[in-house]
C-alpha cells in the first residue's frame, strides 16, 4: 500500500467514484482547468472531460443550486466551495431545499449530492479562510455532515457521501491536505457515515472531537502515555447527526470527558456533544465535563501568536487532559 | 395511634435536638409524663405527653435535630386507636402498606449523607458505586484534585476491600499534614475512649466556631489594683452575709462596675448586624456558669439597675440552677455584654471568645497580691488582670481601651466609707 496524504486520498475517491460511475461530475471554481486552488481535482478534467469536471462562475447558490437540480435528475454531483466560508450565500438552496426535498415531495424526489469545502484554520488564512463553519448545518435534519481526520478515513467518507442518496456536506481541513499522511488502500472501500470511531482505546479520560484535532489529541495523548497515562480518543468523523450510542459507550467508559473542537466554544458540535453525555451519562460521570475550543471572538485572526491564541494544538490538549485526569 | 411533635421551646427556636429518651416503646404513660429531654440552643428541657397512652414508635433517635412540628414519637391513645379504625378504615389500610415500604428502602445500601464525607466534593459515579457497593467513603483515600476520591480509587476498594481500611494510616495523611501538624501527630496517638458530641456539648462547639469564625476577635488587658475592694469587702463579707444569707462576692462588684461603665459606652453594649450596629438598651449581664462537663450563660437583666446586693443574689441564683441544671431559656437570652468570671478557677490572663451576636467579653482574672511601685516605694497590693475581646468590626482599640480604663477607675475608687452595696 502506497503512503499517501489526506488531499491525494481525497483525489483518488473522486477519481474512483467518477471511473465507476459516469453520473458523478464535479463542478466549482477553479476546479477543472486550474484543478482547484488546493489541487484536489488537479487533472480530473483531462481525464473525464469538461462535461464531467465543470468550471463554474464565482455564485455559489448558482453552484449548489446547479447541483441539486442535477441530483434531482439522477446524477450524483460533486460540488466543491473552494473556502468553507464562500458556502453562505448557498445556504438557503442548503437548507431549505437540498435537505428538504425528500420530506417535501413524500420521498417522490430525493437528493444524492456531495458539497466539499476545505475548513479550519493554523495556516495563515485569517478570516474567510480559516473558520469551521460545520455548527451552521448541525441542526438541520436531512443534512449529513461529515468531517474525515485521516487519509483513510477521507477516502472511505468521500466514497460513502458520493454513493449516499441524500446531500452530505463534506468538510476536509485544509491544514490536513499535506500534513498527514498514511497507507490507504486502493480501490474500493467505504467508511460508514453516522459512526464514530475509537482512534485510540484508553481507561484514564475520554476525549472527544473531529477533524485535524483528532491528530493533535493523538500527538498530546501519546506524549502522556510515557507518564503512564491512559487516554481514549473517539473521533466524531458524523458531526451530524451525531454517533450517540459510542458517545455514550466511550463517556460511561472513564467517567472524564474533554470535548476538544477547533470551532468557537459556544453552539459548536461540542455543545451537543456535552447535552448527549448530560442526559444520558450522569450517573457514569466522575468529573465535570471539558471543553477545549476557540474563543468567542469573530474570526480567526492573521497575526500569529493570535492565531496561536485561537488555535487548538497538541500543548492545549495536553495540558486539558492533564487537568481532566488529576481532577 | 397519635403523633407527639417536636415542641416549640422558644420564640426563635425552629429545631431542636433529642438529647435523651425517657421512655422505651412499649411504655405506658400519662398525660404530662415526661417522655424526653429535647435540647435548644443552650437549653435543655423536657417534653411532657399530651396523652395518656403506650408508647408506639420513637420516630427521631437521641442525638438527632429535627425541626419544630416534625413527629418525634407515636403513642397509642386508649379507646380512641379502635375508634379510628373503625372510621377511617381508608387510612388504617394504607398504613401496613406503608411500613414494609419503608423497611425496603431502609435495607437498599444507599449512602446517606452520614456516610459522606464533610465537604468533599464525590462525583456522580463515586456516590452510585458507593452506594451499590456499600461502601463508606470516609475509608476511601482519594488521589484526585485536593484528595478527591476518583472512580478508580472506588473501583480499587470494590476490587480489594482492605484498602479502605489502610485510608486512615496513609492517605488522609498528606491531606492533614498541608492542614496542621498537631492533626498528625493525633493520628499517632492510641485511642481511647470516644465521647459522642452531642447535647449541649454541640451546641456550644456550634456557637463557639460562629464566634471565632464570623467575629474578627482584639484583645487588650489592663491590671488594676483592687486592695481597696478587698478590704472594702473583707470589712462587709460576714456581716453581709448572716443578713442576706448569700456570700458577696468580688464577682458582684466587677458586674457592677461594668453595668455603670457600658452607661457610658454604649458602643459596648451593641450587635453586628451585618449592615447595621445595633446599639442595645437593656444592659443585660450574661455570666459564664460551668457545671460538670457543660457551659451556660444565663443572663442579669437590666444589671445597670441593680444594687450589688441585687447583683450578687441574681448571681447566687443562676449558679445555682446552673449547677442543678435547672436554667431555662428564659435565663439564657437577652444578654447583651458578657462578665467572665475567670479568676474562679485561678486563671490571671486569658482570651475571651466573644459570645455571639455581642460586642464584647471581659474576663475577671484572679486577685493576686504583688510586689507595685507607689510613689516610688514599693508596696504589697491585691491586683487582678482585666481582660477584655472586642468585635472589631464594632469597636476599635481607642474606646475599648476608655471604657476598660474607666471599668479600673471605679474599681480602685472603691471604699468601705463610700461604696454602697445596697
Amino acid at each position: 500500500m502506497a503512503k499517501i496524504s489526506y488531499l491525494q486520498a481525497i483525489h483518488n475517491a473522486l477519481d474512483f467514484e467518477m471511473g465507476k460511475d459516469d453520473d458523478v461530475f464535479i463542478l466549482g471554481e477553479d476546479v477543472g482547468k486550474k484543478g482547484g486552488v488546493f489541487k484536489v481535482t488537479d487533472g480530473l478534467q483531462e481525464k473525464y472531460g469538461e462535461m464531467r469536471c465543470l468550471d463554474t462562475p464565482l455564485a455559489e447558490s448558482n453552484i449548489v443550486g446547479t447541483g441539486i437540480g442535477a441530483a434531482m435528475m439522477g446524477k450524483r454531483p460533486v460540488a466543491e466551495i473552494q473556502f468553507a466560508e464562500y458556502i453562505l450565500p448557498a445556504t438557503n438552496q442548503i437548507l431549505s431545499e437540498a435537505a428538504k426535498i425528500r420530506y417535501r415531495s413524500n420521498g417522490d424526489w430525493n437528493c444524492p449530492m456531495v458539497i466539499r469545502a476545505p475548513f479550519g484554520g493554523g495556516i495563515h488564512g485569517a478570516l474567510y479562510h480559516s473558520q469551521s463553519i460545520e455548527s451552521i448545518f448541525a441542526s438541520t435534519p436531512g443534512l449529513k455532515v461529515v468531517i474525515p481526520s485521516t487519509p483513510n478515513d477521507a477516502k472511505g467518507l468521500l466514497i460513502s457521501a458520493i454513493r449516499d442518496n441524500d446531500p452530505v456536506l463534506y468538510f476536509e481541513h485544509k491544514k490536513a491536505y499535506r500534513l498527514l499522511k498514511e497507507e490507504v488502500p486502493e480501490g474500493d472501500y467505504t467508511v460508514p457515515i453516522g459512526k464514530a470511531d475509537v482512534k485510540r482505546s484508553g481507561e484514564d479520560i475520554t476525549v472527544i472531537t473531529y477533524g485535524l484535532c483528532v491528530n493533535y489529541a493523538l500527538q498530546a495523548a501519546e506524549r502522556l502515555s510515557k507518564d503512564g497515562h491512559d487516554v481514549e480518543i473517539l473521533d466524531l468523523r458524523t458531526v451530524y447527526p451525531l454517533d450517540k450510542e459510542s458517545i455514550i459507550v466511550s463517556a460511561k467508559k472513564t467517567g472524564k470527558v474533554l470535548l476538544v473542537t477547533e470551532d468557537n466554544l459556544e453552539g459548536s458540535i461540542m455543545s451537543e456533544v456535552s447535552a448527549i453525555i448530560g442526559e444520558n451519562c450522569l450517573y457514569d460521570l466522575d468529573a465535570p465535563i471539558m471543553r477545549l475550543a476557540g474563543p468567542d471572538v469573530p474570526a480567526m485572526p492573521y497575526s500569529p501568536p493570535m492565531e496561536d491564541f485561537f488555535m487548538v494544538n497538541p500543548e492545549k490538549i495536553e495540558e486539558k487532559m492533564l487537568e481532566l485526569i488529576e481532577h | 395511634m397519635t403523633e407527639i411533635k417536636m415542641p416549640k421551646l422558644g420564640e426563635s427556636v425552629t429545631e431542636g435536638t433529642i438529647e435523651k429518651w425517657l421512655v422505651s416503646p412499649g411504655d405506658t404513660i400519662e398525660e404530662y409524663d415526661p417522655i424526653c429531654e429535647v435540647i435548644t440552643d443552650k437549653v435543655t428541657a423536657e417534653v411532657p405527653s399530651v396523652f395518656d397512652g403506650i408508647i408506639g414508635e420513637i420516630l427521631v433517635q437521641e442525638g438527632e435535630t429535627v425541626e419544630v412540628g416534625v413527629p418525634i414519637c407515636t403513642i397509642t391513645t386508649e379507646g380512641k386507636s379502635e375508634e379510628k379504625a373503625n372510621t377511617k378504615e381508608d387510612s388504617d389500610d394504607a398504613v401496613p402498606k406503608s411500613v414494609p415500604a419503608e423497611n425496603d428502602t431502609a435495607e437498599k445500601p444507599m449512602v446517606s449523607r452520614a456516610d459522606k464525607p464533610k465537604d468533599a466534593r464525590i462525583s456522580p459515579v463515586v456516590m452510585r458505586l458507593a452506594g451499590e457497593h456499600d461502601i463508606d467513603l470516609n475509608q476511601v483515600a482519594g488521589t484526585g484534585f485536593n484528595g478527591r476520591i476518583t472512580k478508580k480509587d472506588i473501583l480499587k476498594v470494590i476490587e480489594d476491600p482492605s484498602l479502605a481500611k489502610e485510608k486512615a494510616e496513609k492517605s488522609s495523611e498528606p491531606v492533614e499534614r498541608e492542614r496542621s501538624g498537631a492533626l498528625e501527630e493525633s493520628a499517632h496517638v492510641t485511642p481511647g475512649e470516644e465521647i459522642p458530641v452531642t447535647g449541649v456539648r454541640a451546641a456550644i462547639a456550634n456557637k463557639m466556631v460562629q464566634s471565632s469564625t464570623e467575629i474578627p476577635h482584639a484583645w487588650l488587658m489592663m491590671e488594676v489594683d483592687a486592695t481597696n475592694l478587698v478590704n472594702t469587702r473583707n470589712q462587709l463579707k460576714n456581716k453581709f452575709k448572716e443578713t442576706e444569707g448569700f456570700n458577696l462576692t468580688f464577682f458582684s462588684f466587677f458586674i457592677k462596675a461594668v453595668a455603670e461603665t457600658l452607661k457610658e459606652y454604649p458602643m459596648l453594649n451593641s450587635s453586628w448586624k451585618g449592615d447595621k450596629i445595633v446599639v442595645n438598651k437593656d444592659i443585660n449581664i450574661s455570666i459564664a456558669v460551668a457545671s460538670d462537663d457543660k457551659l451556660y450563660v444565663p443572663v442579669i437583666k437590666n444589671a445597670d439597675e441593680l444594687t450589688i446586693k441585687g447583683i450578687a443574689k441574681q448571681v447566687n441564683e443562676l449558679a445555682s440552677l446552673g449547677r442543678e441544671h435547672r436554667l431555662t431559656s428564659a435565663h439564657m437570652s437577652g444578654g447583651t455584654f458578657t462578665v467572665n468570671n475567670t479568676g474562679a478557677f485561678g486563671s490571671v490572663q486569658s482570651m475571651g471568645i466573644i459570645n455571639h451576636p455581642q460586642a464584647a467579653i471581659l474576663q475577671v482574672e484572679s486577685i493576686v497580691k504583688k510586689p507595685v511601685i507607689i510613689d516610688d516605694m514599693i508596696a504589697v497590693r491585691d491586683m487582678v488582670n482585666l481582660c477584655l475581646s472586642i468585635d472589631h468590626r464594632i469597636l476599635d482599640g481607642l474606646v475599648a481601651g476608655q471604657f476598660l480604663k474607666t471599668v479600673k477607675e471605679k474599681i480602685e475608687k472603691i471604699s468601705y466609707e463610700h461604696t454602697s452595696v445596697y
